[in-house]
């Protein structure tokens, strides 16, 4: 489903170059709800980034259902992207759109009609649990509300691939569990497959079938989390 | 009553001239200035359309034309206004110098509107697809609307003042009144009812500025 390949990202500014990412390699199959693990500037954002491109690798390759998006144009990799759905730490709706406005945007962008991008909308407003607050402002809903439509946005269009990037680091315990559910049922039910960066544990242990962790620009371990957790609690 | 009499038509008349060349001047330097604004911000680095190029020659042509005292470029750009509307003379004529100097006035208005926006929204937009014209159309513009609109009062205020600095090549409005009846025939009323007049202009423009801007905001 996703394979990266060899992934070497170099962020270059004034002061000098920095290696975000070291000739990383990762493959996360269909199904999978694969986590990322790191401490704070491993490279975990910088790697889910360059899953869907927002962030260029300097060198590698990055597939998607086996073909290769860093070799696409422009044109192609937004379609691409439109089966990629993202999530963020700071959820990034749409301020000034309502609530169902919001989860409406990418199918607008994807060229959905109307009448159908509305009935959608509300389909992914329901399985999100937010059917009372579709004419809501995102201002007006808690953290854990706007993770719902910041979820419900992202799986609009359908995506084969969600891609969370710290998706509960900025809720409570009992509100991280109650989005982590709805991401392994979403898993369960409609098949997406999940990549899912955290520095915490917990949330691995709750929900990722596999986990890769990074350190200091590589991944120094991967596998089922079932093993990488029992050696963590050897050492 | 003589005085409305004697001044209650050139007052009138100097009224509509006034809000003609403010309000033809915010149109067509937000044509210019809009579009300067969303450049200079998106050709930055790290935006999405990045370009130093683009952006210095851009930022260059703005601070230059900001740094023109702007009752210097009115006498400076009367050979142009002549060639552009045919004469350097009335209200028509003086939209000419009014848009020359509002535009780089409203492109930093703009940019440091667009500029308050969270990255962050951006690159989701980014990531569900969305082409660099769509980031601007449907992103940028309406995330930014309530500030753009803060900003369109500011820059109406700003060129209300510019009209009246136009009255002295002979542009009209209520500066040019001021200066042909109270400064050089010291017919005081005359000055303080053109002040009042606008003052009660400026007022009701910032009012309705913050009004829509609030109005319209959903962040709060
Ligand atoms: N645009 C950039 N320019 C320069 N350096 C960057 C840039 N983005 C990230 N970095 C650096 O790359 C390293 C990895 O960043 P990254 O955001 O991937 O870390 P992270 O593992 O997600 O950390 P966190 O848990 O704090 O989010 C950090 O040291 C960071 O300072
Ligand atoms: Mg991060």
């Amino acid at each position: 489903m996703i394979k990266i390949e060899n992934v070497t990202k170099i962020y270059s500014n004034k002061k000098g170059d920095f290696l975000a990412l070291d000739g990383v390699s990762l493959e996360v199959e269909k199904g999978d709800i694969y986590g990322v693990i790191g401490l704070s500037g491993a490279g975990k954002s910088t790697l889910v980034r360059c899953i869907n491109l927002l962030e260029r690798p300097t060198m590698g390759k990055v597939f998607i259902d086996g073909e290769e998006i860093t070799a696409m144009k422009k044109s192609e990799l937004r379609k691409v992207r439109q089966s990629l759905g993202m999530i963020f730490q700071d959820f990034n709706l749409l301020m000034q759109r309502n609530v169902i406005d919001n989860i409406r945007f990418p199918l607008e962008i994807a060229g959905v009609g109307k009448v159908e991008a509305k009935k959608r909308a509300l389909e992914l407003l329901n399985l999100v649990g937010l059917e009372d607050k579709s004419h809501s402002y995102p201002a007006q809903l808690s953290g854990g509300q706007k993770q719902r439509v910041a979820i419900a946005r992202a799986l609009a269009n359908n995506p084969k691939v969600l891609l969370c990037d710290e998706a509960t680091s900025a809720l409570d315990p009992v509100t991280t569990l109650s989005i982590l559910n709805l991401l392994k049922s979403i898993n369960q039910s409609m098949g997406v497959t999940i990549v899912i960066i955290t520095h915490e544990m917990k949330v691995v242990e709750t929900i990722c079938n596999k986990v890769a962790v990074i350190e200091s620009a590589n991944i120094v371990k991967n596998g089922l989390t079932k093993d990488i957790i029992g050696h963590f609690k050897e050492v | 009553m003589e005085f409305i009499n004697e001044f209650g038509g050139i007052l009138i008349k100097g009224t509509m001239e006034t809000l003609y060349m403010t309000f033809a001047s915010v149109l067509i330097s937000y044509l210019f200035g809009l579009p300067m604004g969303v450049l200079l911000v998106v050709t930055e680095d790290n935006h999405i359309m990045p370009s130093k190029t683009i952006n210095r020659i851009l930022g260059t042509i703005v601070n230059i034309t900001r740094s023109v005292p702007f009752i210097i470029l009115l006498i400076a750009v009367v050979p142009f206004t002549r060639m552009v509307v045919g004469t350097a003379i009335g209200s028509k004529a003086a939209v000419v110098p009014l848009v020359i100097g509002a535009t780089p006035f409203v492109a930093r208005m703009v940019e440091s509107s667009l500029k308050e926006l969270d990255k962050g929204i951006i690159e989701a937009a980014a990531s569900m697809g969305c082409s660099n014209m769509e980031i601007i159309y449907k992103v940028m513009i309406p995330e930014s609307m309530p500030s753009l609109t803060l900003g369109s009062s500011i820059t109406t205020i700003t060129l209300i003042g510019y009209s009246a600095m136009a009255g002295v090549i002979g542009a009209g409005g209520l500066g040019d009144l001021a200066i042909r009846y109270g400064y050089y025939r010291y017919e005081s009323e005359l000055m303080l009812v053109t002040i009042v007049i606008l003052v009660v202009i400026v007022q009701a423009i910032q009012f309705a500025g913050n009004h829509v801007s609030k109005k319209i905001n959903r962040l709060y």
